[in-house]
């Protein structure tokens, strides 16, 4: 298992090396810092914006192999992910901005899964009635409807609440706003910023999960272990809940893990309807702005939250699965 | 009532009328496709006229979804647009399922090196996050009329990977019958046995993947236009169309609502029919119960 574990790991860490070599590859070649500088008014001398890039080996007059050496050694050798085509070093930037997308989706991905469960496991037992046919409609439209979409709606029937009562209870510019000095001021200010894309994220979620716990809930009910259970005297509440849910619960923990670590760049329309400045704004950012060193740091951070998924997901099937935890010469990859 | 004499065809015909939101969903996505072709038509504007009496006016009887800042008639761009997507969106899940297809039941048939290097291609393919790279590339190009081409491409070349997944995994157990045996032992190369015996019989999720494909282009193309990384202007697509409304949701609702509402409704309607296809095609499925 240590040694299966230990090859699939090293698999990952080549996959990463590679792919973020192609991000810079493609960075390089498609970015173009130096129009940042030649179009600013009143404009710079050449010489200056040549000593500007090349401080910062972004300089296309360099050749392509030689900048590909200084940017990977500085990587390799100091942990330096490199400069922005103006200022700032990107691994502080990023540094700063995980954190803000911690904050952000922690609370709206639970959530979103939690109420998807249960309302998946819910219906599942009560298949083709109304509350099923119901949520599988509303779960559809939710999967169907851009997130931005989403985002964008929510913020406008915010203002229109605000507008009304008269209030500012949604907050939805930031993280943070202007607040009381009482005790707990800031946490609630913190909270009410966080609620608007919380309720997004909850409810693209909940779409997403609950339809995915129905289906495995449905294969589990009909499986032969339920009716061996109940065949043993077991209430059917109590073969759903012992035996059903479980077993239900290991697929969904999966994509779990999966979209978790998805959210750290996919939240990008989160954060910039709702001004987190987190990844996924970089993200955007970066490839807006021509910085380079930028886009490649949060691709390779985009890579690292996939094959961490990924990881995680394996984990937590070998943690769950009774099937898989005792097969242990064959690994956790077999299932899911 | 006498099961054995219905043909399989008439059999998942029956299974999918049955399905009555996938039906309406068929219905929907016809009507659309019909509104998209004859769009240019049914307005006496075209996409890219400018009415220099109405810049961004609320919907009138002239215009019955308003005009955009530089007078562009709304209903005709979001014709237009609807008519760019549905083309993104065809194309992109033609091709993806296309090459995961061909990927998937080579790697699976032939195994040995070519499985392990496709393997290995489609995972390195979903560790590249795929929006910044297509952002990167699609962002940053000269634009022009033939812009939405490279995105097509784009959205193929990160498109596939998944389905070409679950095609492998199939495509294994279908190579155990004896039937593939049969047709080895008879003398069938390799390539001839994989289109006419392993294709057809993993086509119902080869469907089933296609559809859905359309619904996520259309929402990837949809998205990376909402940053301006999509069709370029003067063309336009649905997302871009939202990414504009959006920035003025608050005062000018109507550059926003038309192309939100036929988008959802889209999307919702391709959802649904390939919800209704897994249904039909899924022989455990309730709906297949009663024949």
């Amino acid at each position: 298992m240590g040694y299966y574990l230990l090859k699939r790991f090293l698999n990952y860490a080549i996959l990463l090396v590679v792919a973020t070599n192609l991000s810079w590859l493609l960075a390089v070649t498609q970015l173009n810092p130096r129009s940042l500088y030649e179009v600013s008014n009143p404009p710079i001398d050449p010489v200056s914006i040549e000593n500007n890039l090349l401080s910062r080996n972004l300089s296309d007059a360099v050749p392509l192999g030689e900048r590909w050496v200084i940017w990977s050694s500085s990587i390799y050798l100091e942990w330096n992910w490199g400069q922005s085509p103006r200022g700032g070093n990107v691994g502080e930037e990023i540094g700063r901005r995980i954190w803000v997308s911690v904050r952000l989706i922690t609370l709206g991905s639970l959530l979103g899964a939690g109420l998807g469960v249960l309302i998946g496991t819910w219906n599942a037992r009560r298949q083709y009635g109304l509350s099923d046919r119901v949520f599988t409609f509303l779960a559809l439209l939710g999967l169907s409807i851009p997130s931005f979409v989403i985002a964008n709606l929510l913020q406008v029937l915010a203002t229109q609440f605000n507008d009304i009562t008269n209030t500012r209870f949604f907050e939805f510019v930031g993280e943070t706003g202007s607040h009381g000095n009482w005790f707990g001021a800031q946490l609630l200010d913190r909270l009410q910023h966080l609620l608007l894309p919380t309720i997004a994220l909850t409810i693209l979620g909940a779409a997403f999960f609950s339809r995915i716990q129905r289906n495995v809930m449905l294969d589990s009910l009909n499986s032969g272990f339920v009716r061996t259970a109940r065949a043993k005297g077991l209430t059917r509440s109590q073969a759903i809940n012992r035996h059903a849910l479980r077993v239900s619960l290991i697929p969904t923990s999966t994509y779990f893990a999966f979209s978790v670590a998805t959210l750290f760049v996919g939240a990008a329309f989160m954060e910039i309807i709702f001004s987190f400045h987190g990844m996924g704004e970089y993200a955007v950012q970066t490839i807006q702005g021509h910085d380079v060193h930028g886009a490649v740091a949060t691709a390779a951070f985009g890579g690292v939250c996939v094959l961490s998924g990924a990881l995680l997901a394996d984990f937590m099937v070998a943690w769950l699965d009774p099937r898989v935890r005792s097969a242990s010469s064959s690994g956790p990859s077999n299932y899911g | 009532m006498d099961d054995v004499a219905i043909k399989p065809k008439r059999l998942l015909l029956k299974r999918f009328l049955r399905n009555k939101t996938a039906v309406v969903g068929l219905i929907i996505i016809m009507a659309l496709i019909v509104l998209a072709l004859i769009g240019p038509w049914l307005s006496p504007f075209s996409y890219d006229d400018v009415d220099r009496q109405a810049y961004l006016k609320p919907p009138s009887f002239q215009h019955p979804m308003g005009t955009t800042q530089s007078g562009r008639d709304m209903w005709a761009l979001t014709l237009h647009g609807l008519r760019k997507s549905l083309v993104i969106g065809l194309v992109v899940a033609l091709l993806s399922t296309a090459i995961a297809a061909v990927v998937g039941s080579f790697a699976a048939y032939y195994g040995g090196w070519l499985e392990r290097f496709s393997l290995w291609i489609i995972d390195l393919l979903l560790v590249i996050p795929s929006f910044l790279l297509i952002a990167l590339i699609a962002g940053n190009s000269s634009g022009g009329s033939s812009s939405w081409l490279l995105l097509v491409l784009l959205l193929t070349l990160f498109g596939w990977m998944l389905s070409a997944r679950v095609v492998r995994s199939l495509t294994q157990s279908v190579r155990q019958n004896e039937y593939i045996a049969a047709a080895r032992y008879m003398g069938l190369s390799g390539p001839k046995i994989i289109v006419r015996h392993i294709l057809p019989n993993i086509a119902s999720l080869l469907i089933i993947d296609a559809t859905l494909n359309v619904s996520g282009a259309i929402l990837a193309e949809t998205s990376l236009a909402y940053f301006g990384f999509g069709v370029q202007p003067p063309d336009t697509s649905l997302g871009t169309l939202l990414g504009d409304g959006a920035r003025q949701l608050s005062s000018f609702p109507w550059l926003f609502a038309g192309p939100a509402t036929i988008i959802v409704l889209l999307i919702l309607s391709v959802n649904a029919v390939g919800d209704g296809l897994r249904d039909a095609f899924d022989p455990s499925s309730e709906a297949s119960g009663k024949g």
